[in-house]
């Protein structure tokens, strides 16, 4: 799964989370998930669930301080990803 | 952990305080009981010439038995100074049965995540006959006081 792949599937995860509409018409790499999408720390707990479920990974606590833009998130679930299949 | 010390860790004050006897807690869920004396201020204007326990409160007490309970046990190996507690983030709740002034009730957690401190939990609530007056999902943050936010 690539990269552009990774945030397609991340955009679903992220929908119902934000109100923001125009924000998340327009996400990508430097979209921050707290300042652009206003998503509280509860929801992000959610969303990181939700990461492990759709892409059969496990995110441990330091993976999880660090997904706070999309860059990150696509980042953690690429390397884990690729740890998983090597 | 022995159930005194959690019920002695709960943040709130007495006039809103709804949990009497904590049970039973275990890393799987929590069983507390509380009783609506029939004086409590919310009777008085809930209804008018008709008191019933308002929806509200029974899930606050579903949230403090059930869930802040649970936090508090769950959390007894983390070593701080500061107070824990939970903020409600989501319930989705059904009421079955009305709560009338007097009446005890029964509240089960059961666990189903806790995961980067959201505690998410299935509660039931149960009046003195057995009857389910009111279940559903309630999830929170754990936070402490110093960087409660």
């Amino acid at each position: 799964m690539n990269k552009e792949e990774i945030i397609e599937v991340l955009k679903t995860i992220i929908e119902p989370y934000s109100e923001e509409v125009t924000a998340l018409a327009h996400i990508d790499e430097n979209t921050d998930f707290i300042n652009d999408l206003k998503i509280n720390s509860a929801n992000l707990v959610d969303i990181v669930l939700d990461v492990e479920e759709k892409f059969n990974i496990e995110i441990d606590n330091d993976s999880m301080a660090k997904m706070l833009t999309v860059k990150a998130t696509t980042e953690i679930i690429a390397q884990k990803l690729e740890a998983h299949a090597g | 952990m022995t159930t005194q010390e959690i019920l002695d860790q709960l943040p709130y004050g007495k006039s809103f305080l709804f949990v009497d006897e904590l049970l039973h807690v275990d890393e799987n869920g929590a069983k507390g009981t509380y009783t609506y004396l029939k004086d409590l201020p919310f009777y008085e204007g809930h209804f008018k010439n008709y008191p019933l326990t308002p929806a509200v409160i029974l899930t606050e007490t579903m949230a403090q038995i059930g869930l802040v309970c649970l936090g508090i046990y769950l959390l007894r190996n983390i070593k701080t100074d500061q107070n824990i507690s939970l903020a409600m983030t989501s319930n989705t709740v059904d009421f079955l049965k009305p709560v009338g002034p007097g009446e005890q009730v029964t509240v089960t957690s059961e666990k189903v995540y806790f995961r980067f401190n959201k505690l998410s939990c299935k509660v039931k609530m149960e009046n003195a006959a057995g009857e389910v007056v009111c279940k559903g999902n309630i999830s929170g943050m754990l936070i402490s006081k110093e960087n409660g936010e």
